[in-house]
């Protein structure tokens, strides 16, 4: 790091520069919220209306997506020990933690994508019903989400890599691991209103 | 698994071929003019080796202040091919007494269809960030908005929807749907061509772009205030901006959500609005309408906030009733999305729930009327200017007035019922979108010109196009109205000329022509004004004797707005500060860091664009590259550490000794 501090790099600068983004960020993610909260109302209407299919939780795994839920729920807690890693300058560590959080929301990924394929090859695929359309749309919504995390985690995992963490670096891991939380807390509610109360009723 | 993706074998240019040319004549005078001004655009711009100004100053620029006046342009341009669509429907229903006109049936929809998606979408929404830009952080007190890149993403990616609105005119056509394309006639099975597909990615790209900008404005509203200024001594310009904002994110994701399940439908033969296989169409209609009412309101708010300023300052008085106002700006915020159901009466929800949103539609008249009341209080016994800006005000209070009272009539579910999609709506939410909207953006217009461009605009002219606007504004609606009551339902190309109706539309297609005279007048008063500009320089900063903080300082603003952020610890802060001279401290200068300029903003909206484009016509290879292309750009972008730069306190010195004002 510099010595000579110019105004950019001053402390106060770099300070309201991150209350500024999270805040930010955070009513981001709040319209995201909304968007899943069509998402969720659509299935709420359209999850019996299967046409000539079976209903939906007769394709319900429930062990399998616990299993997706456990990897995601620990990834979770793997992203908050690497931002306390990054909080510490400790660069090593913190590759370590967004890696295992890399891998895990990667097999959870790919747990998901083995469901939806197996529904498929059932004959169950999205275009089988108005109730697998909104299925698929909002499980799958989720999962274009969590893409995009593993990319985003990918990119800064790199930075990590080859730069010392400055203050762009934390204020930008802040928000990712805002953006990964928040999948965290939308897969709960896809957990609970989609699987279980789907194969409770 | 192929079958999954795609409905029909696509070749490599998908479903574009020449075919996407086959065009009515009249389109191909719209494509002539169209690709004859851009043509002549590019000319003026290559001859006068403007390309490099026009890049570095304006399309990389992250400056509020410009991307305003480029959401302006667009705007302005969008305005103009929504209002020729205008004189195109009533010239067709003027002249179709009995069959006949000079447009066929599928030309007629599309026309209807691009005046009202462009109206709402690209022309007011457009003018509506560009005064929000303009004018929202030059109020607060900031020097910038709080994600300055962000802005420009959304500018351009509004600019990449308004580019796909009008290729489609001239490759492939338009939705044929009407301006919300409800299903099942916009699903795949009686709209199997390309229109509603254009019309989906045009708004889903502009919408995307209006989310990310209420986003924006709402964190700068909240996080950039200057010192001193509580919510409670916001301008209520701000005000109105924070509700509309709040609208914004909260109705904008439910749009990009319902067109994305209208595009699943058509793209991957899904079944969320198709009329089988489990689908249900009334789905989409709610879904659109929780969208579609707060629109209306995110559009109305700041024409409210302008009037707001607009009053006090040229009845030279405080605003009546401020707390009243900021309840008013909330209320109508929160009971803007508890009425959209009255949009579909007739749906068949039963009589409990269309009473209860029937009641919730006449209570949001009642913040709306203590509005109304507020600014005729703030002119009682104020030393009224009756500019240019008053005169947008009293028309707006006139026709707002008569169409809140057609709205509370609508609200009736048993009115509705005998009026819904009948031209007496059609009337009345013109009532509501020119009355109200495009007269409040046009006061504002006025009143900020010297703020944004260093002179006034002409007032004569200005007088002249307000009475061509109100004349040709009742001459166009009042015969709908009337036409409505006679049974005339709304998008008709042709009628029986027995129903006598004939001369009702002439009167109508005469009042349009009224707001095309309005129109050109306008457009008149810009080019005047601009060789005028050495008389009306606003040399003083505060053009009118203003009282908010934009008219502390200079006209046009320097580019970091204020060389000291100013004090704003008081209701009106600059009038204050007039009140109370010996108090003005002589500056002391510092540094002041803002953003750099960066073409990545036009780059990621051009590659979104270009998916847009693809999608539409099953181009799949093109839509992978151009989305790869986006992602790309956004991560070069995002791990840019390099984005600002320091103008250092000598320099501000020397900028602010330069200006013009003392």
């Amino acid at each position: 790091m510099s010595t000579n501090t110019t105004t950019l790099e001053h402390p106060d600068h770099q300070a309201k520069l991150l209350d500024k983004t999270s805040f930010g960020f955070w009513v981001y993610l709040m319209t995201d919220l909304v968007l899943f909260a069509t998402l969720f109302a659509t299935f709420a209407v359209m999850r019996t209306n299967v046409a000539s299919g079976a209903p939906l939780s007769e394709h319900y795994n429930l062990p399998f997506v616990l299993v997706e839920t456990l990897l995601l729920l620990t990834s979770s807690f793997t992203c908050g020990l690497a931002l306390l890693a990054v909080r510490a300058k400790q660069s090593q560590l913190a590759i370590a933690g967004f890696g295992i959080t890399f891998a895990l929301g990667a097999c959870f990924l790919g747990m998901e994508l083995y469901e939806f394929r197996q529904l498929v090859i059932e004959g169950n695929s999205w275009r089988a019903s108005g109730a697998l359309s909104s299925f698929f749309t909002l499980v799958g919504t989720h999962g274009a989400h969590i893409t995009i995390g593993l990319l985003w985690i990918g990119v800064m995992m790199w930075r990590l890599a080859t730069k010392p963490i400055d203050a762009n670096t934390v204020r930008r891991l802040t928000i990712l691991s805002l953006f990964w939380h928040f999948l965290d807390i939308v897969w709960i509610f896809i957990f609970t209103m989609v699987y279980l109360l789907g194969a409770a009723s | 698994m192929l079958h999954l993706f795609s409905n029909v074998a696509d070749g490599l240019l998908g479903r574009l071929g020449w075919d996407a040319f086959n065009h009515p004549l009249i389109t191909w005078g719209g494509i002539i003019g169209m690709v004859g001004a851009v043509i002549i655009i590019v000319g003026l711009l290559t001859y006068f080796k403007k390309w490099g100004w026009l890049y570095r100053n304006w399309l990389t620029s992250l400056d509020p202040k410009k991307i305003g006046v480029m959401y302006l342009i667009v705007a302005a341009v969008m305005l103009l091919r929504g209002a020729s669509d205008a004189v195109m429907m009533r010239g067709q229903q003027a002249m179709a007494s009995g069959g006949g006109g000079y447009l066929d049936a599928d030309t007629f929809q599309q026309v209807f269809t691009a005046h009202g998606t462009i109206m709402i979408f690209f022309a007011a929404m457009g003018f509506m960030f560009a005064l929000i830009n303009l004018i929202v952080p030059l109020q607060i007190g900031a020097r910038d908005v709080a994600f300055p890149f962000l802005n420009s993403v959304s500018f351009w990616l509004f600019v990449a929807g308004a580019v796909l609105v009008n290729v489609s005119l001239a490759i492939g056509d338009f939705a044929a749907t009407g301006w919300l394309a409800y299903p099942p006639l916009s699903g795949l099975e009686y709209s199997p061509g390309v229109g509603v597909d254009y019309w989906i990615w045009s708004i889903q790209i502009a919408g995307i772009g209006s989310l990310l900008s209420g986003i924006n404005f709402f964190a700068t509203i909240v996080k950039m205030r200057a010192p001193g200024m509580r919510l409670m001594k916001m301008p209520i310009f701000v005000w109105s901006v924070l509700g509309s904002m709040s609208l914004v994110m909260f109705a904008f994701p439910i749009l990009t959500a319902t067109l994305a399940m209208l595009s699943l439908d058509r793209l991957l033969g899904m079944h969320f609005f198709t009329s089988a296989m489990g689908g249900n169409p009334m789905m989409y209609v709610n879904l659109i309408w929780a969208w579609g009412h707060p629109e209306v309101y995110i559009l109305v708010l700041p024409a409210f906030g302008i009037f707001s300023e607009v009053v006090a300052t040229y009845s030279s008085k405080r605003l009546f009733g401020y707390t009243s106002m900021v309840l008013a700006i909330a209320a109508i915020t929160v009971l803007s999305f508890l009425v959209w159901l009255h949009h579909f009466f007739t749906m068949g929800a039963g009589a409990n729930v269309n009473a209860f949103f029937g009641i919730m539609t006449m209570i949001i008249a009642i913040p709306t009327g203590v509005k109304v009341f507020n600014w005729l209080f703030t002119m009682y016994r104020g030393r009224i200017r009756l500019t240019s800006p008053m005169l947008w005000f009293i028309g707006f209070v006139v026709t707002f007035s008569i169409g809140g009272a057609t709205g509370v009539m609508l609200a009736v579910p048993a009115i509705d019922f005998q009026m819904h999609n009948s031209l007496f709506l059609v009337a009345h939410f013109h009532n509501m979108i020119i009355g109200g909207v495009l007269f409040g953006y046009f006061a504002g217009l006025t009143y900020w010109f010297p703020k944004i461009f260093g002179y006034k605009l002409n007032e004569f002219l200005g007088k002249i196009a307000f009475w061509f606007w109100l004349v040709g504004f009742i001459l166009a609606f009042v015969p709908l109205y009337i036409l409505g009551l006679m049974g005339a339902t709304r998008r008709l190309d042709h009628y029986d000329a027995s129903l006598g109706w004939q001369w009702l539309f002439i009167v109508a297609g005469v009042g349009v022509l009224f707001i095309m005279l309005g129109v050109g007048t306008q457009i008149l008063q810009m080019i005047f004004s601009y060789f005028a500009r050495r008389i009306n320089r606003d040399t003083t900063g505060d053009a009118w004797g203003g009282r908010t903080l934009e008219w502390s300082t200079s006209s046009p603003a320097p580019v970091y707005n204020f060389a000291i952020i100013p004090d704003a610890s008081h209701r009106d802060a600059w009038w204050w500060t007039k009140q109370h001279p010996e108090l003005v401290k002589k500056p002391v200068y510092q540094d002041i860091e803002l953003p750099r300029n960066t073409g990545a903003g036009i780059v990621i909206a051009g590659f979104t664009g270009l998916v847009g484009f693809a999608l539409i016509w099953h181009i799949w290879w093109l839509a992978a590259i151009a989305a790869v292309g986006a992602i790309i750009t956004i991560i070069v972008r995002t791990t840019n550490d390099d984005v600002e730069y320091t103008i250092t306190a000598a320099e501000v010195a020397k900028i602010e000794a330069s200006r013009s004002r003392a």
